[in-house]
Protein backbone atom coordinates (compact mmCIF):
# COMPACT_ATOMS: atom_id res chain seq x y z
CA UNK A 1 0.00 0.00 0.00
CA UNK A 2 1.30 3.56 -0.62
CA UNK A 3 2.29 5.89 1.90
CA UNK A 4 -0.18 7.23 4.00
CA UNK A 5 0.55 10.90 5.66
CA UNK A 6 3.85 11.07 4.50
CA UNK A 7 5.63 13.52 6.29
CA UNK A 8 3.40 13.13 9.59
CA UNK A 9 5.81 13.20 12.71
CA UNK A 10 3.09 13.45 15.16
CA UNK A 11 4.44 12.12 18.69
CA UNK A 12 1.59 11.21 21.96
CA UNK A 13 2.12 13.89 24.14
CA UNK A 14 1.19 12.38 27.28
CA UNK A 15 2.85 10.68 30.01
CA UNK A 16 -0.23 8.38 30.62
CA UNK A 17 -1.17 5.15 29.07
CA UNK A 18 -3.81 6.52 26.08
CA UNK A 19 -6.58 4.22 24.99
CA UNK A 20 -6.43 3.79 21.01
CA UNK A 21 -6.96 6.82 18.80
CA UNK A 22 -7.41 9.52 22.11
CA UNK A 23 -5.02 12.14 23.13
CA UNK A 24 -4.66 14.31 26.42
CA UNK A 25 -6.18 17.32 27.22
CA UNK A 26 -6.02 19.22 30.62
CA UNK A 27 -9.07 21.81 29.84
CA UNK A 28 -12.49 20.04 30.41
CA UNK A 29 -14.60 19.93 27.46
CA UNK A 30 -18.14 20.28 26.99
CA UNK A 31 -20.49 18.00 24.33
CA UNK A 32 -24.27 17.58 24.33
CA UNK A 33 -26.75 17.70 21.50
CA UNK A 34 -29.07 20.63 22.74
CA UNK A 35 -29.56 23.16 25.59
CA UNK A 36 -28.44 22.82 28.99
CA UNK A 37 -31.00 22.08 31.32
CA UNK A 38 -31.09 23.86 34.52
CA UNK A 39 -32.70 21.65 37.53
CA UNK A 40 -33.08 23.19 40.41
CA UNK A 41 -32.51 20.35 43.58
CA UNK A 42 -35.71 21.11 45.63
CA UNK A 43 -37.87 19.45 43.04
CA UNK A 44 -35.07 16.70 41.84
CA UNK A 45 -35.45 12.90 42.38
CA UNK A 46 -33.38 9.97 41.27
CA UNK A 47 -35.58 6.80 40.28
CA UNK A 48 -34.05 3.35 40.33
CA UNK A 49 -37.22 1.57 39.06
CA UNK A 50 -36.85 -2.93 38.04
CA UNK A 51 -37.80 -5.14 35.71
CA UNK A 52 -41.00 -5.46 38.00
CA UNK A 53 -41.72 -1.99 37.62
CA UNK A 54 -40.79 -1.57 41.63
CA UNK A 55 -39.53 2.07 41.92
CA UNK A 56 -37.07 3.38 44.47
CA UNK A 57 -36.96 7.24 44.86
CA UNK A 58 -34.76 9.50 46.68
CA UNK A 59 -34.88 13.50 46.84
CA UNK A 60 -31.54 15.42 46.67
CA UNK A 61 -31.96 15.66 50.61
CA UNK A 62 -31.90 11.66 50.99
CA UNK A 63 -29.08 11.15 48.00
CA UNK A 64 -27.03 13.40 49.84
CA UNK A 65 -27.45 11.78 53.09
CA UNK A 66 -26.21 8.63 51.42
CA UNK A 67 -22.74 7.43 52.06
CA UNK A 68 -20.37 9.12 50.31
CA UNK A 69 -17.31 8.39 48.11
CA UNK A 70 -14.70 10.57 46.34
CA UNK A 71 -13.25 8.40 43.52
CA UNK A 72 -10.25 9.76 41.30
CA UNK A 73 -10.88 8.60 37.41
CA UNK A 74 -9.75 8.82 34.20
CA UNK A 75 -12.09 10.50 31.42
CA UNK A 76 -12.13 9.15 27.74
CA UNK A 77 -14.30 10.76 25.60
CA UNK A 78 -15.45 9.09 22.01
CA UNK A 79 -14.57 12.39 20.30
CA UNK A 80 -10.72 11.72 21.20
CA UNK A 81 -9.70 13.60 24.44
CA UNK A 82 -8.75 12.07 27.57
CA UNK A 83 -8.13 13.61 30.77
CA UNK A 84 -6.53 12.26 34.21
CA UNK A 85 -6.65 12.23 37.62
CA UNK A 86 -10.31 14.17 37.68
CA UNK A 87 -11.91 14.11 41.54
CA UNK A 88 -15.50 13.69 42.20
CA UNK A 89 -17.91 13.33 44.92
CA UNK A 90 -21.03 10.89 44.97
CA UNK A 91 -23.04 7.79 45.63
CA UNK A 92 -21.62 4.73 44.38
CA UNK A 93 -23.92 2.38 42.45
CA UNK A 94 -23.62 0.15 44.70
CA UNK A 95 -25.12 1.86 47.73
CA UNK A 96 -28.38 2.74 45.32
CA UNK A 97 -28.91 -1.02 44.09
CA UNK A 98 -28.03 -2.60 47.74
CA UNK A 99 -31.67 -3.44 48.38
CA UNK A 100 -32.67 -4.04 44.46
CA UNK A 101 -33.16 -7.05 43.67
CA UNK A 102 -33.19 -8.16 39.92
CA UNK A 103 -32.27 -10.63 37.38
CA UNK A 104 -32.25 -7.78 34.93
CA UNK A 105 -29.18 -8.02 32.48
CA UNK A 106 -29.34 -4.19 31.42
CA UNK A 107 -30.40 -0.84 32.65
CA UNK A 108 -31.69 2.45 30.56
CA UNK A 109 -30.35 5.50 32.38
CA UNK A 110 -32.74 8.81 31.57
CA UNK A 111 -31.73 12.54 31.96
CA UNK A 112 -33.14 15.67 32.31
CA UNK A 113 -33.52 17.13 28.32
CA UNK A 114 -34.46 14.05 27.15
CA UNK A 115 -31.13 12.21 27.33
CA UNK A 116 -31.13 8.48 27.53
CA UNK A 117 -28.12 6.00 27.62
CA UNK A 118 -27.58 1.85 27.91
CA UNK A 119 -25.75 0.14 29.80
CA UNK A 120 -25.23 -3.53 31.33
CA UNK A 121 -25.67 -4.19 35.00
CA UNK A 122 -22.24 -5.61 35.06
CA UNK A 123 -21.28 -2.24 34.09
CA UNK A 124 -22.42 -0.32 36.79
CA UNK A 125 -22.20 -2.52 39.67
CA UNK A 126 -18.42 -3.43 41.60
CA UNK A 127 -17.22 -0.22 42.29
CA UNK A 128 -16.75 1.10 38.57
CA UNK A 129 -20.01 4.02 38.79
CA UNK A 130 -21.37 6.16 40.78
CA UNK A 131 -23.92 9.34 40.65
CA UNK A 132 -21.58 12.04 40.93
CA UNK A 133 -22.66 16.09 42.66
CA UNK A 134 -19.28 17.23 43.11
CA UNK A 135 -16.73 18.08 40.76
CA UNK A 136 -13.00 19.07 42.30
CA UNK A 137 -14.26 20.03 45.04
CA UNK A 138 -17.23 22.29 44.07
CA UNK A 139 -20.87 21.56 43.15
CA UNK A 140 -20.77 20.05 39.94
CA UNK A 141 -21.70 22.95 37.08
CA UNK A 142 -25.17 22.54 34.69
CA UNK A 143 -22.79 22.46 32.15
CA UNK A 144 -21.15 19.40 33.17
CA UNK A 145 -24.44 17.57 34.19
CA UNK A 146 -24.82 19.09 37.25
CA UNK A 147 -26.72 18.77 39.73
CA UNK A 148 -26.15 15.21 39.35
CA UNK A 149 -25.37 13.46 36.86
CA UNK A 150 -23.68 9.11 35.96
CA UNK A 151 -19.94 8.77 36.19
CA UNK A 152 -19.12 5.16 34.49
CA UNK A 153 -15.04 6.21 33.85
CA UNK A 154 -13.95 3.12 32.30
CA UNK A 155 -16.32 3.46 29.21
CA UNK A 156 -16.55 6.24 26.88
CA UNK A 157 -18.00 9.49 28.33
CA UNK A 158 -21.36 9.49 26.50
CA UNK A 159 -22.04 6.98 28.90
CA UNK A 160 -21.67 8.79 31.97
CA UNK A 161 -24.76 10.44 31.16
CA UNK A 162 -25.58 14.31 32.22
CA UNK A 163 -28.65 15.85 34.23
CA UNK A 164 -29.25 12.31 35.37
CA UNK A 165 -32.58 11.43 36.80
CA UNK A 166 -33.89 7.76 36.66
CA UNK A 167 -32.49 4.33 35.85
CA UNK A 168 -34.66 1.68 34.54
CA UNK A 169 -33.78 -2.12 34.75
CA UNK A 170 -34.33 -4.17 31.49
CA UNK A 171 -33.96 -7.61 30.62
CA UNK A 172 -33.36 -6.53 26.97
CA UNK A 173 -30.49 -4.10 26.00
CA UNK A 174 -32.36 -0.92 24.89
CA UNK A 175 -30.22 1.34 22.88
CA UNK A 176 -30.38 5.43 23.84
CA UNK A 177 -29.73 8.38 22.52
CA UNK A 178 -26.32 7.58 20.78
CA UNK A 179 -26.30 4.33 20.70
CA UNK A 180 -29.66 4.46 18.27
CA UNK A 181 -27.57 6.95 16.21
CA UNK A 182 -24.77 4.43 15.65
CA UNK A 183 -22.68 4.24 18.34
CA UNK A 184 -21.29 1.11 20.69
CA UNK A 185 -23.67 -0.57 22.91
CA UNK A 186 -20.91 -0.64 25.48
CA UNK A 187 -18.20 1.86 24.39
CA UNK A 188 -14.84 0.52 26.16
CA UNK A 189 -12.30 2.78 25.03
CA UNK A 190 -9.41 0.37 25.50
CA UNK A 191 -11.02 -1.73 22.86
CA UNK A 192 -11.98 1.28 20.56
CA UNK A 193 -15.83 0.25 20.92
CA UNK A 194 -16.67 3.71 19.32
CA UNK A 195 -19.44 2.70 16.83
CA UNK A 196 -22.10 -0.05 15.81
CA UNK A 197 -20.11 -2.99 14.76
CA UNK A 198 -16.47 -2.23 16.18
CA UNK A 199 -15.35 -5.64 17.81
CA UNK B 1 -28.31 7.43 -1.89
CA UNK B 2 -27.46 8.54 1.53
CA UNK B 3 -26.54 6.30 4.35
CA UNK B 4 -29.29 6.54 7.26
CA UNK B 5 -26.98 6.81 9.84
CA UNK B 6 -23.82 5.49 10.83
CA UNK B 7 -24.16 1.99 9.23
CA UNK B 8 -25.18 -1.00 11.54
CA UNK B 9 -22.48 -3.13 9.68
CA UNK B 10 -18.62 -1.93 10.40
CA UNK B 11 -17.65 1.31 9.95
CA UNK B 12 -14.10 0.55 8.03
CA UNK B 13 -11.29 2.74 7.72
CA UNK B 14 -11.12 3.94 3.76
CA UNK B 15 -8.01 5.72 2.20
CA UNK B 16 -8.97 8.80 0.96
CA UNK B 17 -6.48 11.35 -1.54
CA UNK B 18 -5.97 15.09 -1.33
CA UNK B 19 -7.52 15.65 -4.42
CA UNK B 20 -7.57 20.01 -3.87
CA UNK B 21 -6.77 22.61 -1.79
CA UNK B 22 -7.54 26.16 -0.68
CA UNK B 23 -6.34 28.50 1.88
CA UNK B 24 -10.07 29.72 2.74
CA UNK B 25 -8.25 32.21 5.67
CA UNK B 26 -4.92 33.01 6.87
CA UNK B 27 -5.11 30.25 9.41
CA UNK B 28 -7.42 28.05 7.62
CA UNK B 29 -6.68 25.40 4.95
CA UNK B 30 -9.77 23.78 3.24
CA UNK B 31 -9.27 20.02 1.79
CA UNK B 32 -11.00 18.13 -0.55
CA UNK B 33 -10.72 14.38 0.04
CA UNK B 34 -11.57 12.17 -2.90
CA UNK B 35 -12.85 9.29 -1.71
CA UNK B 36 -14.22 6.33 -4.28
CA UNK B 37 -15.91 3.98 -2.27
CA UNK B 38 -17.50 6.75 -0.10
CA UNK B 39 -20.70 5.58 1.56
CA UNK B 40 -22.57 8.81 0.98
CA UNK B 41 -23.34 11.02 4.07
CA UNK B 42 -25.73 13.52 5.54
CA UNK B 43 -25.50 17.12 6.27
CA UNK B 44 -24.16 17.81 9.53
CA UNK B 45 -22.77 14.55 9.82
CA UNK B 46 -18.65 14.53 10.34
CA UNK B 47 -15.41 12.42 9.53
CA UNK B 48 -12.97 10.69 11.45
CA UNK B 49 -9.17 11.04 9.98
CA UNK B 50 -6.47 8.64 10.80
CA UNK B 51 -3.04 9.88 10.42
CA UNK B 52 0.35 7.48 10.52
CA UNK B 53 3.49 8.18 11.06
CA UNK B 54 6.84 6.63 9.39
CA UNK B 55 7.28 4.59 12.84
CA UNK B 56 3.60 3.14 12.57
CA UNK B 57 2.55 5.86 14.94
CA UNK B 58 -1.14 6.81 14.46
CA UNK B 59 -3.61 9.36 16.02
CA UNK B 60 -7.29 10.43 14.93
CA UNK B 61 -9.06 13.48 15.14
CA UNK B 62 -12.78 14.45 13.80
CA UNK B 63 -13.60 16.96 11.15
CA UNK B 64 -17.22 18.49 9.82
CA UNK B 65 -17.80 17.44 5.95
CA UNK B 66 -18.79 21.26 4.47
CA UNK B 67 -19.97 18.86 1.51
CA UNK B 68 -23.76 18.71 0.41
CA UNK B 69 -24.61 14.66 0.43
CA UNK B 70 -23.82 14.76 -3.27
CA UNK B 71 -21.69 12.29 -5.40
CA UNK B 72 -19.62 14.68 -7.99
CA UNK B 73 -19.20 13.35 -11.39
CA UNK B 74 -15.94 12.45 -10.54
CA UNK B 75 -16.88 10.51 -7.74
CA UNK B 76 -17.45 11.30 -4.04
CA UNK B 77 -15.38 14.35 -3.08
CA UNK B 78 -15.39 16.00 0.85
CA UNK B 79 -14.67 18.98 1.90
CA UNK B 80 -13.16 19.66 5.42
CA UNK B 81 -11.79 23.06 6.52
CA UNK B 82 -8.84 22.73 9.29
CA UNK B 83 -8.13 25.65 11.24
CA UNK B 84 -4.50 25.98 12.05
CA UNK B 85 -3.79 25.16 16.11
CA UNK B 86 -0.09 26.26 16.70
CA UNK B 87 2.03 23.71 18.55
CA UNK B 88 -0.76 21.48 17.28
CA UNK B 89 0.11 17.84 16.69
CA UNK B 90 -2.22 17.76 13.46
CA UNK B 91 -3.55 20.53 12.06
CA UNK B 92 -0.05 21.76 11.36
CA UNK B 93 0.23 18.96 9.11
CA UNK B 94 -2.96 18.98 7.85
CA UNK B 95 -2.39 23.16 6.88
CA UNK B 96 0.91 23.26 5.82
CA UNK B 97 2.36 19.66 4.95
CA UNK B 98 -0.17 17.56 3.73
CA UNK B 99 0.18 17.63 -0.67
CA UNK B 100 -2.24 16.76 -3.12
CA UNK B 101 -2.04 13.50 -4.04
CA UNK B 102 -1.44 12.17 -0.37
CA UNK B 103 -3.16 9.49 1.06
CA UNK B 104 -4.90 9.84 4.32
CA UNK B 105 -7.42 7.29 5.76
CA UNK B 106 -10.90 8.67 6.71
CA UNK B 107 -13.60 6.86 8.45
CA UNK B 108 -17.47 7.57 8.33
CA UNK B 109 -19.94 9.17 8.45
CA UNK B 110 -20.01 10.09 11.78
CA UNK B 111 -23.13 11.31 14.07
CA UNK B 112 -27.08 11.17 13.04
CA UNK B 113 -28.21 13.88 15.73
CA UNK B 114 -27.00 17.46 14.20
CA UNK B 115 -28.45 16.54 10.88
CA UNK B 116 -30.53 18.18 8.17
CA UNK B 117 -32.50 16.73 5.21
CA UNK B 118 -34.53 18.64 2.96
CA UNK B 119 -38.02 16.12 3.96
CA UNK B 120 -37.33 16.89 7.69
CA UNK B 121 -39.73 19.11 9.91
CA UNK B 122 -42.64 19.70 7.95
CA UNK B 123 -41.65 22.85 6.09
CA UNK B 124 -40.16 24.16 9.38
CA UNK B 125 -37.89 26.77 8.71
CA UNK B 126 -34.67 26.85 10.23
CA UNK B 127 -32.21 28.74 11.99
CA UNK B 128 -28.40 28.09 11.50
CA UNK B 129 -26.20 29.84 14.39
CA UNK B 130 -22.74 30.00 14.00
CA UNK B 131 -19.63 30.53 15.82
CA UNK B 132 -16.26 30.66 14.47
CA UNK B 133 -15.48 27.58 12.46
CA UNK B 134 -19.01 25.89 13.57
CA UNK B 135 -19.51 27.46 10.28
CA UNK B 136 -18.57 24.33 8.45
CA UNK B 137 -21.29 21.61 9.08
CA UNK B 138 -23.89 24.56 8.60
CA UNK B 139 -22.86 25.31 5.44
CA UNK B 140 -23.17 21.96 4.23
CA UNK B 141 -26.63 21.90 5.29
CA UNK B 142 -27.45 25.23 2.83
CA UNK B 143 -25.42 23.73 0.16
CA UNK B 144 -27.43 20.41 0.58
CA UNK B 145 -30.76 22.32 0.51
CA UNK B 146 -28.98 24.27 -2.93
CA UNK B 147 -28.36 20.69 -4.16
CA UNK B 148 -31.45 18.83 -3.32
CA UNK B 149 -33.24 22.37 -4.84
CA UNK B 150 -35.13 22.67 -1.55
CA UNK B 151 -37.13 25.71 -0.79
CA UNK B 152 -37.09 25.54 3.00
CA UNK B 153 -36.56 29.13 4.22
CA UNK B 154 -32.99 29.50 6.37
CA UNK B 155 -31.79 31.97 7.96
CA UNK B 156 -27.91 32.21 9.16
CA UNK B 157 -26.47 33.96 11.69
CA UNK B 158 -22.63 33.54 11.73
CA UNK B 159 -20.45 35.24 14.45
CA UNK B 160 -16.38 35.57 14.19
CA UNK B 161 -14.01 37.65 15.48
CA UNK B 162 -13.42 40.14 12.43
CA UNK B 163 -14.05 39.69 8.48
CA UNK B 164 -10.71 38.30 7.82
CA UNK B 165 -11.69 34.76 9.61
CA UNK B 166 -14.80 34.55 7.82
CA UNK B 167 -15.15 31.21 6.24
CA UNK B 168 -17.06 30.59 2.89
CA UNK B 169 -17.09 34.59 2.56
CA UNK B 170 -17.46 34.68 -1.31
CA UNK B 171 -20.45 31.67 -1.63
CA UNK B 172 -22.04 33.53 1.69
CA UNK B 173 -21.89 37.02 0.46
CA UNK B 174 -22.28 36.37 -3.24
CA UNK B 175 -25.39 33.48 -3.09
CA UNK B 176 -25.65 31.57 -6.03
CA UNK B 177 -28.50 29.92 -8.27
CA UNK B 178 -30.87 27.71 -5.55
CA UNK B 179 -29.57 30.12 -2.89
CA UNK B 180 -32.93 32.18 -2.76
CA UNK B 181 -34.56 32.51 0.72
CA UNK B 182 -31.20 31.46 2.63
CA UNK B 183 -30.71 35.06 4.30
CA UNK B 184 -27.20 35.77 5.73
CA UNK B 185 -26.18 38.01 8.41
CA UNK B 186 -22.72 38.25 9.87
CA UNK B 187 -21.58 39.30 13.52
CA UNK B 188 -18.33 40.18 14.25
CA UNK B 189 -17.23 40.28 17.93
CA UNK B 190 -14.02 42.24 17.42
CA UNK B 191 -14.47 44.80 14.85
CA UNK B 192 -17.90 46.57 13.71
CA UNK B 193 -19.57 46.22 10.72
CA UNK B 194 -19.47 49.22 8.29
CA UNK B 195 -22.24 47.65 6.21
CA UNK B 196 -24.98 46.83 8.40
CA UNK B 197 -23.96 49.35 11.12
CA UNK B 198 -23.41 46.91 13.84
CA UNK B 199 -21.03 47.82 16.27
CA UNK B 200 -18.26 45.23 17.33
CA UNK B 201 -19.18 43.03 20.19
CA UNK B 202 -20.75 39.09 21.08
CA UNK B 203 -24.27 37.90 19.74
CA UNK B 204 -27.20 39.11 21.72
CA UNK B 205 -30.67 38.69 22.10
CA UNK B 206 -31.31 41.38 19.60
CA UNK B 207 -29.07 40.26 17.35
CA UNK B 208 -31.24 36.47 17.48
CA UNK B 209 -34.30 38.98 17.25
CA UNK B 210 -33.78 40.78 14.30
CA UNK B 211 -31.86 38.11 12.12
CA UNK B 212 -33.55 34.60 13.40
CA UNK B 213 -36.87 33.73 13.35
CA UNK B 214 -39.95 34.45 16.22
CA UNK B 215 -40.21 31.25 18.14
CA UNK B 216 -44.22 31.26 16.84
CA UNK B 217 -42.54 29.87 13.72
CA UNK B 218 -41.24 26.62 15.86
CA UNK B 219 -37.86 26.96 13.63
CA UNK B 220 -35.68 24.14 13.78
CA UNK B 221 -32.32 25.56 15.29
CA UNK B 222 -28.76 24.15 14.78
CA UNK B 223 -25.93 25.92 16.37
CA UNK B 224 -22.25 25.13 16.29
CA UNK B 225 -19.31 26.63 17.66
CA UNK B 226 -16.60 26.77 20.65
CA UNK B 227 -18.74 25.68 24.00
CA UNK B 228 -18.76 29.15 25.74
CA UNK B 229 -20.97 30.13 22.06
CA UNK B 230 -23.41 27.57 22.09
CA UNK B 231 -24.02 27.68 24.97
CA UNK B 232 -24.73 31.76 25.40
CA UNK B 233 -26.80 31.11 22.21
CA UNK B 234 -28.81 28.04 23.67
CA UNK B 235 -29.16 30.20 26.35
CA UNK B 236 -30.25 33.69 24.09
CA UNK B 237 -32.84 31.13 22.52
CA UNK B 238 -34.66 29.76 25.28
CA UNK B 239 -35.18 33.27 26.64
CA UNK B 240 -37.00 34.35 23.01
CA UNK B 241 -39.23 31.41 23.70
CA UNK B 242 -38.16 28.66 21.37
CA UNK B 243 -38.65 25.11 22.78
CA UNK B 244 -35.18 23.01 24.01
CA UNK B 245 -36.88 20.61 21.74
CA UNK B 246 -36.24 22.56 18.65
CA UNK B 247 -32.75 23.30 19.03
CA UNK B 248 -29.85 20.94 18.10
CA UNK B 249 -26.45 21.69 18.99
CA UNK B 250 -23.09 20.78 18.30
CA UNK B 251 -20.03 21.81 20.59
CA UNK B 252 -16.25 22.32 19.05
CA UNK B 253 -14.58 21.88 21.85
CA UNK B 254 -10.12 22.69 21.85
CA UNK B 255 -10.77 20.01 18.77
CA UNK B 256 -7.86 18.25 19.33
CA UNK B 257 -4.10 20.08 19.50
Amino acid sequence: MAVLTPGFRGRPRSEHALPPGQYEVTDFPVLSAGPTPRVPTDTWTLTVTDETGRRREWSWAEFTALPQERPTVDLHCVTRWSKFGTSWKGVSLDTLFADVETSAGFVLVGCDGGYTTNLPVSDLLGGKAWIAHTYEGSPLAPVHGGPARLLVPHLYLWKSAKWVRSIQLVTQDVPGFWEQLGYHDRGDPWREQRYQGDQ
Amino acid sequence: MTSELVGRAVLGWRVAELVESWPETASARALVLGVPDWPGHRAGQHVDLRLTGPDGYTTERSYSLASPAARSPGGWRLQLVVQRVQDGEVSPYLTDVFAAGNLIEVRGPIGGWFVWSPREGGGAPVLLVAGGSGIVPLMSMIRERRFRRDRTPFRLVYSLRTQADELFADELNRPGIGDGGVETFVVRTREDSPRSGRPAGRISAADLAAWGWPADFAPRCFVCGPTGFVEEVARLLLSLGHSPDDIKTERFGPSGP
